[in-house]
């Protein structure tokens, strides 16, 4: 009989070790999955999590890492305070969206201005947008008590179609022979968010490290984190600790709304380039596995990020040089949060084998 | 029939870390009213678990009338005749009372069937209790008798009950006595938990003091004191709290006319209050739960704001003052709720220190923690109130009831709060800890703060108060000097406030 008893205490140990664990199971039930489409596990794990790295091409994929890498941390951060929190918004996407929109807006205004307060006006109204659009469903649920939930995906959507209409109106490029899309920023010095293209390091991951550095601080070091923590683990005990309830989740949804717009700037003005309709591609969503995959925490986070892009990366490898099928890879990624879920009840249970005695 | 009901012999539970019984054995006998006693973590639920088929032992049998009897879950102990009333009460406050009774049975008969029986229960041993009311609108001692009735639906041969006279007044803990005597004089066994040892002494015919996980004797309770069993309990001498006479000081805390809506559907609305509180005293605040202690304890602490000019410290109006403001100035309170409400059960001691300590005891500088300090206050309070845990660092959900108890009184008393508020200060503490908190709050009083103790335990308010009022339906009653108050006095004050209230108006 196996049981699973409770600890007094969540174990150390185990906070720090099931992610690892996680990974490893998924490189082993990925590798059997690979083995069952035909392909050579051991070849494609190592396509997948080595190759970006070590190949003779990591050259070229090393840059793929920080710019894809970037905007996972950067959004993942800014949900972590609301899902410690219990304040669940998901749907950073939008945020991303808007944050790119008013963003990219501010710098296009400029066009062909140069001077050194267009890209920080354009920082600014990203977060912004991205503020803005989750206080929707933040002042939604505090004044009406509507689920943040659904408020916040239902308004990805909203945000797709304001995405299309602004890349087919508003926005788009006057001298782009009628095609969609708008004019590419990261062509516009004034406006460019990368520092160096070669090695992939735009502004974008520099926020992400310094958000790290200081999400650290706010939660070990500042009664801010303390109350954020307090709140998700027992609401009753952090209002008698003084925490108003209301204004929490307009600062988490805010924050992480921030944040996220802060992402989706950075990507519209570097990587990406231009205010496109297929502009978005799911870094939003993909950083609510993140933040989980992360523990929660700034410098889970970090690594966890830089792991999923490496998947995604690796994924792409593996799917032009082994004809590995994209369902293959998604089922992969998704298998690698379902582990680590699953093993998450060993933080806080012990498991016992032994066979149960007849009274 | 010399066979015993229940046979209980080398019963034998282990828990990692603990032994929560070890090789239990003694014997019920048929219409016998058995107490179990025992300090908390004595393993007093874990045995009548084992009996009612909620844990099973490691080793060591269970006879039930000379049959091996072995309960794999509870409906096999209901089966066998085996009823049990929990401290925590498992109705449905949407429903009335027979849907629930309903609820809880195999093979639920029409409604008005069980309405029936309900009512001849009821009629039959003295339990008033109405089967078409809602079981929200029920006092504690109405939604216990629900569970009663449900347990004696099934004909039971042995009835245990887990702390019952906890939420009652005394008057319903005397109608509960009358219908337990009726009970065993018709043959069913009642196995009686509690800590309130005069209870014990006037109703049971045997007790059994567990302490540790074993047996450390038998009594007959009639024939030992109060004093005698408690050692027992405790296996050491009991240090009975010290009330020295002191002079009333000014008064510091004005509740005026205050009032306040219910905080959601089955909350109590605060009705109309006026209290004045001075320094250096104790005033006791009795009623049975569910009557406005929360609400009163949350517009106290600054968790419900209530309206201007209704609470005053020092003449200064505090009613819309956040918790943190008014901790500052000095008034601090302690719920009831040790889990989840004074405490976050994942979190450090020292963590749980800045819960409340934070703003007087500057652990934080422009908001960021110090948490070494914060560390060194948790210390205090585990050195001061002998607060069993290894350190500061320990979650606090790893700690007892009482060990927590002891660190959330603690925490508040070692800030040296002007004003102190307590919402059940010793609720599910053992004696040696519960006369601890009350020697620490006496002690506080004698400093000169002002000492707020709402509490169930008419003992323990009778032991330390100077004053004391009753809470009933969110009304206070006018304070009355604990000296010389007789039981039927506070008992009609507890459940009469309203009433006397009532023919006021009408006058």
């Amino acid at each position: 009989m196996i049981a699973l008893e409770k600890r007094p205490q969540p174990s150390r140990g185990w906070t720090y070790a099931t992610p690892i664990l996680a990974v490893i199971l998924t490189m082993i039930c990925g590798g059997l999955l690979f083995a069952a489409l035909g392909k050579n596990p051991f070849e494609t794990i190592r396509t997948i999590f080595l190759d970006p790295l070590f190949s003779e091409f990591a050259f070229y994929y090393r840059p793929q890492l920080l710019i894809k890498g970037a905007p996972l941390v950067l959004i993942a951060i800014g949900l972590s305070f609301g899902f410690r929190a219990g304040i669940w918004n998901i749907g950073a996407e939008g945020q991303y969206i808007v944050g790119a929109i008013c963003g990219a807006a501010v710098g296009l205004a400029f066009y062909p201005t140069e001077s050194i307060f267009i890209f920080p006006l354009m920082v600014l109204a990203g977060a912004i947008g991205g503020f803005v659009w989750a206080m929707i469903p933040g002042v939604l649920r505090v004044k009406f008590g509507t689920n943040e939930i659904l408020v916040s995906l239902m308004l990805v959507y909203v945000a797709e179609q304001l995405l299309a209409s602004m890349a087919l109106g508003a926005l788009r490029n006057p001298e782009g022979m009628g095609f969609p899309g708008s004019r590419n920023l990261a062509q516009y010095d004034a406006a460019s968010s990368w520092i160096d293209q070669s090695i992939g390091m735009h502004w974008g991951v520099v926020s992400a490290f310094i958000a790290v550095i200081f999400a650290y601080v706010a939660l070990s070091r500042h009664i801010f984190g303390f109350h954020v923590r307090l709140a998700g683990q027992s609401p009753r005990a952090a209002r008698f600790a003084g925490v108003n309830p209301g204004a929490l989740i307009l600062i988490c949804m805010g924050l992480s709304g921030a944040l996220a717009g802060l992402a989706g700037l950075f990507e519209v003005a570097g990587p990406a380039g231009q205010i496109s309709i297929d502009f978005n591609i799911g870094y939003g969503f993909t950083a609510i596995i993140v933040a989980f995959l992360g523990r929660l925490h700034p410098i889970g986070i970090l690594l966890a990020g830089g792991l999923m892009a490496l998947t995604y990366i690796g994924g792409e490898i593996a799917q032009s040089n082994l004809g590995l099928p994209l369902a293959a890879i998604q089922m992969m990624q998704g298998m690698l949060l379902f582990f680590l879920l699953a093993v998450d009840v060993l933080t806080n249970y012990r498991v016992r084998f032994g066979q149960g005695k007849p009274a | 029939m010399n066979t015993p009901l229940l046979q209980l012999s080398g019963l034998t539970k282990a828990y990692p870390g603990v032994i929560a019984n070890k090789n239990v054995s003694f014997d019920i006998e048929r219409g016998e009213v058995h107490a179990l006693l025992g300090e908390n973590g004595a393993g007093k639920s874990t045995l009548v678990k084992t009996i009612y088929g909620l844990v099973e032992p490691d080793s060591g049998t269970m006879l039930l009338e000379g049959q091996p009897f072995i309960p794999g879950e509870p409906r096999a102990a209901r089966a066998a005749g085996i009823a049990m009333v929990f401290q925590h009460f498992s109705l449905f406050d949407a429903m009335n009372v027979a849907e629930n009774i309903a609820l809880g049975m195999e093979n639920p008969p029409p409604q008005r069937e069980i309405a029936a029986q309900v009512r001849a229960m009821s009629d039959q041993y003295g339990l008033p209790l109405d089967p078409d009311r809602i079981v929200g609108e029920l006092s504690a001692g109405e939604r216990q008798r629900v569970e009663i009735i449900r347990c004696l639906l099934q004909d039971p041969k042995l009835l245990i009950m887990d702390e019952p006279t906890s939420v009652l007044t005394p008057q319903e803990v005397a109608i509960l006595f009358e219908t337990l005597r009726k009970l065993s004089a018709e043959g069913t066994a009642i196995l009686y938990i509690s800590h309130k040892l005069e209870e014990i002494r006037t109703l049971c015919d045997k007790a059994t003091v567990l302490r540790m996980g074993e047996v450390v004797g038998t009594c007959d309770p009639r024939a030992t004191s109060a004093r005698e069993m408690a050692e027992l309990m405790v296996g050491s001498t009991l240090h009975v709290p010290e009330k020295p006479e002191r002079p009333a000081g000014d008064v510091v805390l004005t509740l005026h006319g205050l009032s306040a809506a219910a905080p959601h559907r089955f909350g109590t609305a605060l009705k109309e209050i006026n209290l004045e509180v001075r320094e250096g005293e104790i005033l006791g605040i009795g009623g049975v739960a569910g009557n406005g202690q929360d609400e009163l304890v949350a517009a106290l602490s600054g968790e419900m704001r209530v309206r201007a000019a209704m609470l005053h410290y020092k003449n200064r109006d505090i009613g819309r003052l956040s918790p943190n403001r008014r901790r500052k100035i000095g008034v601090l309170t302690a719920p009831e709720e040790r889990i989840g409400h004074a405490a976050a059960p994942d979190m450090s001691l020292t963590e749980n220190t800045v819960l409340t300590a934070a703003t007087r005891q500057e652990l934080t500088s422009r908001g960021f923690v110090h948490w070494a300090k914060a560390r060194a206050f948790a210390e205090g309070v585990i050195g001061g109130f002998d607060v069993r845990t290894p350190g500061p660092d320990n979650a606090a959900r790893s700690l007892s009831g009482g060990n927590l108890q002891k660190f959330v009184i603690g925490r508040e008393v070692m800030q040296n709060p002007d004003v102190l508020v307590v919402n059940q200060p010793t609720w599910g503490v053992d004696a040696a800890a519960a006369a601890a908190i009350r020697q620490a709050l006496l002690d506080l009083a004698a400093k000169g703060a002002a000492v707020i103790v709402i509490s169930q335990d008419l003992d323990e308010l009778m032991e330390i108060a100077d004053r004391f009022a009753a809470l009933n339906e969110g009304r206070l009653s006018a304070p009355r000097p604990a000296k010389g108050l007789t039981v039927e006095e506070i008992g009609l004050m507890l459940g009469g406030a309203h009433d006397m209230e009532v023919a006021h108006v009408a006058e």
